[in-house]
């Protein structure tokens, strides 16, 4: 099937998500989208595959335009998307979940059904046990019965979402062997979401590159991979010098051979030092187990073996609130989801974060409390704004303005995200007032930039492992982004 | 992509609510060959027709009340305290168990009484509130099982132990001696003293929520568990706190169904006060200052429907209905979704990529 999607435009609020992309998909091929996160990879492909409507632009297949009411309208045209966690029912059996929005008769034949089952995942390689739970599944066997159940239903053009995060090294290879069979022998249409720049080289023959809603740029592959960073990645401002305010060699912070884990992903062996004073950067797409490191530093997420020293002391099994309260604060990216409280105004926040709480809350304090730092952190609200009335940039400040002063350790994740970059370069120069003060800071962030900017020290991310450690100013975004790429 | 909150009902929806209510129990009345404002009538004379009437309704009123005052501090830290039912029962038993076994002068004995009810009621919304915090038990289901043990063991307690000598009815207890029973004002059911305290609850909780450092806490668990986890609230320590001082009130409450209602324990003690106190806490989207008012209203429509039922020979549950279509229709024109729906971050973090 021939697909083309014609200036699709999608803004959620002030983001526009995909601001006028073009592109057209031939049968018979397999497609790479590539870019950072939030360039628009994922939008413009829930718009092809009916999860959202565009706002703007159309959608052709064949040559007719057709506008898909949802997921299954779209599939029941030929549009199939695997998403990251695919959306099956664990608790249900694998034959159960093939047959979901397939059979619509009352009495389901499951006899024939899972004769079907069987001769589909022969003819894919794949191999599954009808009866078996999905929760007994790992999650590259759940893509592959997904892919099944799409194919059954008759898709065209398959859309996978990083498909090869979470999954084996032999179920990468038997999915890229299968989706080879069903281009090159049954003319479908694979259209690969990724940021891996081996799994693009290794599987597709067209690469997209998406960047802030727009695309960048299209090749054939193979293509050197350095086209590819600089496609991706924008071009690196002129480089300003800063001080580190790294004091001693000893670390401050120390994490020996940590292992933690989530349902999707394992991260191992990470041993790493960290100075007092240093701001140290930790860069990698989102999903690559840099979150779950800072997740463990903050007492978050259990850590399952190694061990995690704060000052010399051993703070492996501290919980969350024992660390805060000995001066680490973790500042989260999704501000409304964790951070700040929609319902609750500015000085009911103030309030809140004081560590050392008086049982009766004297309001008219926190009233100039609230004053004075709305004034020093330049939050454009009033003291009793409530925090979902503020834009993103200012909800960002109000998390930094909530920060208590004797700080030693600030775990952050994207921390200048959505906003401008006179806002983003004041976020920082307070943050080097706290650095100066004797705050050491960990952070996460995807803009290279600002890695290489503002940090001393620097690793990558990438499936899970560690990179070597760089010197930020010995080091390039180029470089960086190839780390990010796992090469 | 907001999460889903209270929402104030706006001044608006409330009125149109209370029409659109009285037209169905009106409609509903019509069906049954009764002229609507025939019943209205006898409704309104069985709650204020005479000071009888009107000490009745303020008696019943008093748990109702209580119960709700409670329930404003479970809702606040978002959880669903639907055990208050059992809470109450738990008070009724504490405060039975010390009339009926304990000897003490007067003050003393009511002192014991209240206390014993209160602890009791505590004791048992703890225990949901552990099954919450340490074992995973959605406090509705836990809330739920232990309202039946509640009213098992009232039964259990009726019939055997506490069965008065003269033999087995499954009624009550035997009376208490007059002294463990609140001072009623004249030969009413009604306890001035009652009144006082749960004025005073009232007006407690109303700045315990506005004015400390625990009541915002609370405000922040209700709102959004996750970012008040990381804000340093404990979640779990204010979870109990919050779960057992709504037991401790709805347990007074209680206490009062069997020292002024009644003068003894009875079946059924609490014959679903807690429940209707849920009404009124939805009916009033947690504004603790409106609940005695709905309470109040609830209690004369219910009391009134008792004289519905002599002139008409309609069932007195026409007040039930009432009350219940009037905060259905609360919740539908509010778009009130009382609480907050189990959350969608990772879509929603999702789709702002």
């Amino acid at each position: 099937m021939e697909v083309a999607l014609e200036d699709i435009r999608k803004y959620f609020g002030d983001v526009r998500a995909n601001d006028g992309i073009s592109l057209a998909l031939q049968p018979g091929k397999i497609y790479g989208l590539l870019g950072e996160n939030g360039a628009g990879k994922s939008t413009l492909m829930k718009v092809l595959s009916g999860y959202h409507p565009p706002d703007d632009g159309r959608i052709v297949l064949n040559a007719a335009p057709v506008a898909f009411s949802s997921p299954s309208d779209a599939l029941a045209q030929g549009i199939g998307m695997i998403y990251q966690d695919p959306l099956d029912i664990p608790a249900m059996r694998v034959i159960d979940n093939y047959l979901l929005g397939w059979d619509r008769r009352i009495v389901l034949d499951y006899a024939r059904a899972g004769e079907e089952l069987r001769k589909n995942a022969d003819r894919m390689g794949f191999h599954f046990e009808p009866d078996a739970y999905i929760e007994s599944l790992s999650l590259g066997e759940r893509q592959q019965l997904e892919m099944l159940r799409l194919l059954a239903l008759g898709a065209d053009v398959l859309i996978l979402d990083e498909p090869t995060t979470g999954i084996s090294a032999e179920q990468k290879e038997s999915l890229f062997a299968s989706l080879h069979r069903l281009v090159e022998e049954e003319a479908k249409t694979a259209i690969l979401v990724s940021h891996k720049l081996s799994d693009i080289q290794e599987l597709c023959d067209h690469v997209f590159v998406l960047r802030r809603g727009n695309l960048i740029g299209s090749t054939d592959i193979p293509c050197p991979t350095q086209h590819l960073v600089e496609m991706m990645f924008e071009e690196l401002p002129p480089r300003r010098p800063r001080v580190s305010h790294a004091r001693d060699e000893s670390a401050f912070l120390r994490l020996e051979n940590v292992a933690v884990e989530d349902d999707r992903l394992q991260v191992a062996d990470i041993n790493l030092d960290i100075r007092a004073g240093e701001v140290f950067g930790v860069a990698g797409l989102e999903g690559s187990g840099q979150r779950l490191i800072l997740q463990a530093c903050a007492g978050l997420l259990p850590v399952s073996e190694g061990k995690i020293y704060l000052d010399q002391r051993d703070v492996t099994r501290w919980p969350y609130r024992k660390l805060l309260q000995t001066g680490v604060a973790y500042l989260p990216a999704g501000r409304l989801e964790e951070g700040l409280i929609a319902g609750l105004n500015l000085m009911e926040h103030i309030a809140l974060s004081n560590p050392m709480p008086a049982f009766l809350i004297d309001w008219r304090h926190y009233a100039q409390e609230t004053e004075a730092r709305i004034q020093r952190y330049e939050v454009v609200g009033q003291v009793d704004s409530f925090v979902e009335t503020l834009s993103g940039g200012n909800q960002q400040r109000t998390l930094f303005a909530m920060l208590r002063d004797d700080l030693r350790l600030l775990l952050m994740e994207h921390p200048t995200r959505g906003l401008d970059v006179r806002s983003a370069d004041w976020i920082w120069q307070l943050l080097y007032q706290r650095v100066e003060a004797g705050t050491t800071v960990l952070f996460i962030s995807v803009d290279l930039d600002e890695l290489v900017e503002r940090s001393d020290r620097i690793v990558a991310f990438s499936g899970g492992s560690m990179s070597r450690v760089v010197q930020a100013d010995e080091t390039t975004a180029d470089e960086l982004g190839h780390l990010i790429g796992g090469e | 992509m907001r999460r889903i909150r209270w929402h104030t009902p706006n001044w608006i929806v409330i009125p149109i609510a209370i029409i659109a209510s009285l037209l169905v129990t009106s409609l509903l009345l019509i069906t049954f060959g009764v002229s609507p404002k025939e019943g209205f009538d006898a409704m309104l004379l069985g709650a204020f027709g005479d000071s009888t009437k009107v000490l009745s309704v303020t008696a019943f009123w008093v748990p109702l009340a209580l119960a709700a005052a409670g329930l404003i501090l479970t809702f606040t830290a978002g959880l669903w305290n639907i055990g208050v039912e059992g809470q109450i029962v738990m008070g009724a038993v504490a405060a039975s168990w010390v009339a009926l076994k304990i000897d003490a002068p007067g003050p003393l004995m009511l002192i014991l009484e209240l206390s014993f009810a209160m602890a009791a009621g505590a004791l048992w919304a703890g225990l949901t509130a552990l099954l919450k915090t340490r074992g995973k038990v959605h406090e509705i289901f836990g809330g739920l099982a232990l309202n039946n043990l509640a009213i098992i063991l009232t039964n259990y307690l009726i019939s055997g132990p506490w069965q008065p000598p003269e033999g087995g009815t499954f009624r009550g207890t035997e009376p208490f001696p007059a002294k463990a029973l609140l001072p009623l004002y004249q030969d009413s059911h009604l306890s001035p003293l009652s009144v006082v305290i749960t004025l005073i609850v009232i007006v407690l909780i109303y700045f315990v929520l506005r004015g400390t450092k625990w009541g915002l806490r609370l405000k922040a668990l209700g709102k959004n568990p996750r970012s008040a986890f990381i804000l340093g609230v404990p979640s779990e320590r204010e979870t109990i706190l919050a779960m057992m001082i709504c037991g401790a009130v709805a347990g007074l409450g209680g206490s009062v169904r069997v020292l002024s209602w009644f003068d003894s324990l009875r079946q059924s003690i609490s014959g679903g006060i807690g429940y209707l106190a849920l009404l009124v806490v939805m009916l009033s989207a947690t504004r603790i200052l409106l609940t005695p008012f709905i309470a109040y209203f609830f209690s004369a429509v219910l009391n009134g429907s008792i004289t519905l039922q002599l002139r008409t020979q309609l069932h007195s549950s026409l007040g039930g209905i009432l009350t219940g279509v009037m905060v259905l229709f609360v919740l539908l024109f509010g778009g009130a979704r009382p609480l907050k729906l189990p959350s969608q971050k990772a879509v929603e973090v999702e789709e702002n990529e």
